[in-house]
């Protein structure tokens, strides 16, 4: 028969691997979160030792959010979605797709170790020495070979609007990596470099690369799931093609302006933090363009919000963030940032970002997905699928409100005056008065990693579990037909 | 004249091109002129390359990931003044290869904590940060004391320093064991060191270098090197 030595139309098997690593990245981020967290409530759980500490762990927690859940869930749904919406195989063939794979979490467990060990830049979020950063931009110009090389071969005439999103993503994130992490090692064998920039200069440029992190890892290359996995699961296409042309140019051209906000009142120039802040207010419109194309795909499927739970996961998403992107404009005012800014109210902000837009976007997928790569009917449970949601969704408001009181309180107590004119409170008194609220952010989080565990174990059931199986519930050769 | 947006999306390379376009314009409005505008780092007296030791206790500070919880950069708002000391400027941060200013105070901000406690108290601190401040979540660094200051590639650290732009003068690379081994002896006689690097703190007890001691060092010197009432340093205008 035809089909003895033809391979399979696309090539669904690196898919499979990066929803796997999602899965297990996710569990990894949310945990080290919740101990990290219980270090800032109990100090005592930093337990003493050097790669126990705080210091070393949070970069543990941001790079395994980011990079390793975020990322795989990047790589992943990017390959599924380009495959299906160019109707030809992944460029390159297996090999190259198993190196970006196997390449990609070399680089993530070595970061990791690196920090608890000790290595580590000293920026946010770009934090690998340089021989990772080495490391990681082999990897991902083959993976930008690999994504453009199948846009290249398409069968469609057109190029499908979630490929301008991935594209932009995998293109801006390697002009920022290079941009950011142009340093001078100590030497060939030590892994300690000193970055080319210092001061002022390597501040704005570690901020144009962190925001852009956020604009082109965590909100270009998720909104290209959303412009697939939306429509699909809700069986409606695209809002407004319009929408979809102005929400991708004015997002791309205006994110690259919005790092100056991270610096507000600092020794940074004015003139960069008024244009940081212009931007970052303006940022909001597109980012709210987009939103609604994504929500109002839905129109004439409300419907499927009760019963496809990837699809409510997918959609509330969308509707986080549609509120992060309205907090953040808002932060950006250099008034409000004068509040706001060393407080925990920024670490309330990226959460909704992170586990509302960016984790509840990837659950919508993973939840897609799985049953599909796997051949199987349906989710194991969809009751269990619904706990998930709702126990995340109580976590994500038990930490964003808790952090939002504790932020507003830190703001106000260190800018607060006594009746004769002095300072009212001291520091301490201020870390002090947070510590409910972290007990409470604290609870988010198990509840969080909770939901979480209950998606592992309903993703392993819908795989093994016989109930399942496509070829036992659907009459013989209805099963290999359809996609 | 117009573009249908069709042509766009119907091939790679322009849509690649232009995107490169649209995203590179921001970057390069808000970064280079950081670089080319003479007055975006003031001109005042007194900022210089750490000593060995006080680079040494910065490796340790970025390493050990303090920048998580504390700022460096007191913001020019009137609670920050009177809580830290004068707001920061650009130029005392200079010479710090990467920044760390911070943006997250879980901690109290660092900026000028130099000569704000005597080193006994950031020893005590250091080691077990609730024995001086019972409300604090600062983790333990026992552990830094216990581990001598590797010195090895000290020599290595402050060329790559000097190769990205720290002015370490031949003399300071000629002296810098001399000069760490001096600063890490209180009993030592620091001229020379004073000489190179004014300002600069004695610190530890006069045996084995250890990791805390640079470390002490190092928050010892910070915002300390501009002296603000001297009227030479009264235009800061940016």
């Amino acid at each position: 028969m035809s089909d003895t030595l033809a391979l399979p139309r696309y090539n669904d098997a690196i898919i499979k691997k990066f929803v796997i690593a999602t899965i297990f990245w996710g569990v990894v981020a949310f945990l080290v979160g919740v101990v990290i967290a219980s270090q800032l409530a109990w100090p005592e759980m930093n337990l003493g030792l050097s790669f126990t500490n705080f210091g070393r762990l949070r970069p543990v927690h941001t790079s395994a959010a980011i990079f390793a859940f975020g990322g795989s869930a990047l790589f992943g749904t990017s390959f599924y979605i380009v495959q299906r919406t160019c109707r030809v195989r992944l460029f390159g063939g297996e090999a190259i797709a198993n190196f970006i794979f196997w390449g990609y979490q070399f680089f993530i467990v070595m970061a990791a170790l690196s920090y608890v060990m000790g290595f580590s830049q000293g920026q946010e979020y770009a934090e690998p020495e340089w021989h990772l950063d080495l490391w990681l931009t082999v990897v991902w110009v083959t993976y930008a070979v690999v994504f453009i090389g199948t846009v290249l071969k398409r069968e469609e005439p057109h190029i499908y609007v979630a490929n301008w999103f991935f594209m932009a993503f995998i293109l801006t994130i390697a002009v920022l990596h290079l941009g950011n992490n142009i340093a001078m090692p100590v030497s060939l064998f030590t892994a300690k470099s000193y970055n080319i920039a210092s001061g002022v200069q390597n501040a704005m440029i570690q901020w144009w690369y962190g925001h852009n992190a956020v604009g082109f890892f965590l909100t270009a290359g998720f909104l290209g799931m959303m412009y697939y996995f939306i429509p699909k699961a809700s069986g409606r296409p695209v809002y407004s093609y319009r929408i979809s042309i102005v929400h991708f140019w004015s997002l791309v051209f205006m994110y690259i302006w919005a790092g100056p906000h991270h610096l507000h009142w600092t020794a940074l120039p004015d003139w960069t933090q008024t244009l940081g802040m212009a931007f970052s207010i303006m940022l909001w419109m597109p980012s709210w363009g987009g939103m609604i194309n994504g929500i109002m795909t839905l129109s004439g499927a409300w419907d499927k919000l009760r019963t496809d739970p990837g699809l409510r996961f997918s959609v509330t998403a969308v509707g986080f963030y549609g509120m992060a992107t309205f907090e953040g404009p808002v932060m950006s005012i250099r008034d409000v940032n004068a509040l706001s800014h060393y407080t925990d109210w920024g670490i309330g902000h990226v959460h909704s970002g992170a586990l509302g837009w960016v984790a509840f976007i990837t659950f919508g997928a993973m939840y897609y997905l799985v049953p599909v790569l796997w051949k199987r009917e349906d989710l194991y449970s969809r009751k269990l699928a619904s706990w998930h949601f709702w126990i995340s969704t109580l976590g994500i408001v038990l930490y964003i409100t808790s952090m939002w009181v504790a932020g507003i309180m830190q703001g106000l107590m260190w800018r607060a005056y006594d009746q004769f004119g002095f300072l009212q409170y001291s520091f301490a008194e201020s870390v002090n008065a947070v510590h409910p609220y972290y007990v409470i952010r604290l609870l988010g989080g198990v509840l969080f990693l909770t939901g979480m565990l209950i998606m592992v174990y309903n993703l392993i059931m819908t795989v093994w579990s016989p109930s399942t199986d496509k070829r036992v519930t659907m009459p013989a050769g209805v099963a290999l037909a359809g996609e | 004249m117009f573009i249908r947006h069709e042509t766009i999306e119907k091939n790679a390379f322009l849509l690649l091109i232009l995107t490169l376009l649209v995203i590179s314009i921001g970057g390069i409005v808000e970064v280079i002129p950081l670089f080319t505008i003479e007055t975006t780092v003031e001109h005042v007296t007194g900022v210089r390359p750490y000593t060995p030791l006080e680079s040494g206790g910065r490796d340790i500070y970025v390493r050990e990931g303090c920048y998580v919880c504390h700022s460096q950069m007191i913001r020019a708002l009137r609670d920050e003044v009177e809580r830290y000391g004068h707001y920061s400027i650009a130029a005392e941060s200079m010479y710090d290869h990467p920044f760390q200013w911070g943006s997250k105070r879980i901690g109290p901000d660092l900026a000028r904590v130099g000569g704000k406690y005597s080193n006994d108290w950031h020893y005590a601190h250091l080691i077990n940060a609730q024995s001086m401040v019972p409300e604090s979540l600062m983790p333990h660094y026992a552990f830094l004391a216990g581990t001598p200051l590797d010195t090895d590639d000290l020599l290595n650290r402050l060329t790559a320093q000097r190769r990205v732009g720290v002015p370490y003068t031949d003399d300071q690379i000629a002296n810098a064991m001399a000069d760490l081994r001096t600063q890490a002896d209180p009993a030592a006689d620091n001229a020379a060191l004073l000489k190179r690097y004014p300002k600069a703190v004695q610190v530890g007890h006069g045996n084995t270098v250890t990791e805390l001691d640079a470390l002490v060092a190092y928050l010892q010197v910070l915002g300390t090197m501009v002296d603000f009432a001297d009227p030479a340093n009264e235009n800061l205008h940016q």
